[in-house]
């Protein structure tokens, strides 16, 4: 009888655990999202930009940041080299346009905000939640429940979240936010894309803005790198890059993955539960079995042997 | 031969002066001496575009005018439908480019309209990109304030001049 009870006992486990690591994999995690179907973004064309820093001050203005170190006129701030690298977002700035130079071509300009990426790793590694995808595009964060713990810092492939931290007491998360508040979720243009003189942006949906852009490299094949920067790295992004330069040379990062960054701990976040729930109960259950009969202590080897005589 | 020779660079001296008095004149007749850009004034003033000097100095109306004044066509682009065509009614900037920002939305819609005018910019891209580009490769003045002048309101969006940040090094004027 107890032959039995066990043998069940260890293959209902094992189907259980099994069930159970391979139900949520392919439920919660497994399908890979495109996005909200509506979500809007930017596509940013770096052969127009001239690197006049307008949307720089459209931002700051917009946002209602605090006031700069320097003018936004003060084009010095391309020869600075904070920690060795290019500028990026700060607290005070959530976007920043840098200047690139080449050996051969003129100099790039790129502006650099949140990419507002289709499964966004911050969000996706904030554990009190304070990030949310909306359905317009933008990634926006909750800055009351933020604990500042920068794991969002770590997790963004972009290097943007920046921190507050000229704030003693109450450090937080700092990001662009699409102009989400102000503008976004009344349908209207971002404050840095209205602002740039040249349109190197444009607004709308993202799956207009794929066509527009493939149809940009379609029509001028030699001006641009046949590569639209943001279609498929980590996921998608709602902010598009076109280049006539290897975008390597315009200071990006191209050795990122297609998948989302949250695919590099998928499998391993799949098995917590299964460890978590299941294995308390399943080693529970061997140690009883193991133990059935003999719970009143030890040396009583023959007891072993009268129990399987049963 | 000397005398020949001087024949003919004087014939031709006086066949470029004729086809330069015969451009101008057909500037001035036609087209306006000067064109005021000022419906998109905020930041910056107004623009007085010397429409003359522009006639003068570049290869053909079209550099500008795309293919509506019954110039040679110069973009490859346009070309494919507008080699052969005279004059059409709207020949200024703000005739087709509008003054809203244009989203990928807006350019949707355009193109029911005309089918392969599918990614023009709004006006004050269509100055900028046509403007600056062409300065910025002859070496012609490519500043902002080159062009227009900034206005109170576009020093304070800039935080320059009497709204420059204190400590920062920057003079009223880049």
């Amino acid at each position: 009888m107890s032959k039995i009870t066990r043998r069940k006992f260890l293959a209902g486990s094992v189907a259980g655990s099994a069930a159970i690591a391979m139900a949520p994999t392919k439920k919660a995690f497994g399908a890979n999202l495109e996005g909200f179907p509506d979500g809007m973004g930017v596509l940013v064309d770096l052969t127009r930009c001239v690197g006049c820093r307008s949307c720089e001050a459209a931002c700051n203005k917009e946002q209602k940041l605090p006031e700069p170190d320097k003018s936004f006129d003060d084009f010095s701030v391309f020869d600075e080299r904070p920690h060795g690298e290019h500028r990026r977002p700060t607290e005070k700035t959530y976007t920043v346009v840098n200047r690139y130079d080449q050996t051969k071509t003129e100099p790039v300009y790129r502006k650099i905000q949140c990419n507002h990426c289709n499964e966004p790793a911050c969000l996706t590694s904030c554990f009190v939640n304070a990030y949310k995808k909306t359905p317009e595009g933008a990634v926006i964060y909750n800055d009351k429940v933020c604990v500042g713990c920068r794991n969002c810092m770590i997790a963004c492939p972009f290097n943007i979240p920046a921190f507050s931290y000229s704030s003693a007491l109450n450090p937080i998360i700092k990001k662009c936010i699409f102009c989400y508040d102000t503008r976004l979720k009344d349908g209207q243009v971002p404050a840095c894309v209205e602002s740039c003189p040249q349109q190197v942006m444009l607004f709308g949906k993202r799956k207009e803005l794929i066509r527009v852009a493939h149809a940009r490299i379609r029509r001028s094949p030699g001006k641009y790198v046949d590569h639209l920067y943001g279609e498929n790295e980590v996921g998608g992004t709602g902010w598009l890059y076109l280049s006539a330069v290897p975008f390597k040379e315009a200071g990006f990062n191209v050795s990122l993955p297609n998948e989302p960054i949250i695919n590099n701990v998928k499998d391993f976040l799949a098995i917590v539960p299964m460890v978590l729930a299941i294995w308390p109960a399943l080693f529970t259950g061997f140690h009883l079995l193991s133990t059935k009969g003999k719970s009143h202590g030890h040396g009583e080897g023959h007891s072993h042997e009268e129990q399987e005589e049963h | 031969m000397i005398n020949s020779g001087k024949k003919l660079m004087t014939g031709l001296a006086g066949l470029l002066f004729c086809c330069l008095v015969a451009v101008s004149c057909y500037a001035t007749d036609f087209f306006p001496e000067t064109i005021e850009m000022n419906v998109l004034t905020d930041l910056y003033g107004g623009v007085v575009f010397d429409h003359d000097l522009h006639v003068m100095i570049t290869e053909g109306c079209a550099v500008c005018h795309h293919h509506t004044t019954g110039t040679p066509v110069v973009d490859s682009y346009c070309a494919k439908c507008h080699a052969d065509e005279g004059p059409v009614e709207t020949v200024s900037c703000q005739g087709c480019h509008t003054l809203e920002p244009v989203t990928a939305q807006s350019m949707r819609e355009q193109r029911d309209v005309y089918r392969y005018h599918d990614d023009k910019p709004d006006l004050k891209a269509a100055y900028h990109l046509s403007c600056l580009g062409c300065h910025m490769e002859f070496g012609a003045p490519a500043g902002c304030q080159d062009c227009h002048a900034r206005t109170e309101a576009g020093d304070a969006f800039f935080r320059s001049g009497q709204f420059a940040p204190a400590g920062s090094a920057v003079g009223p004027a880049h």
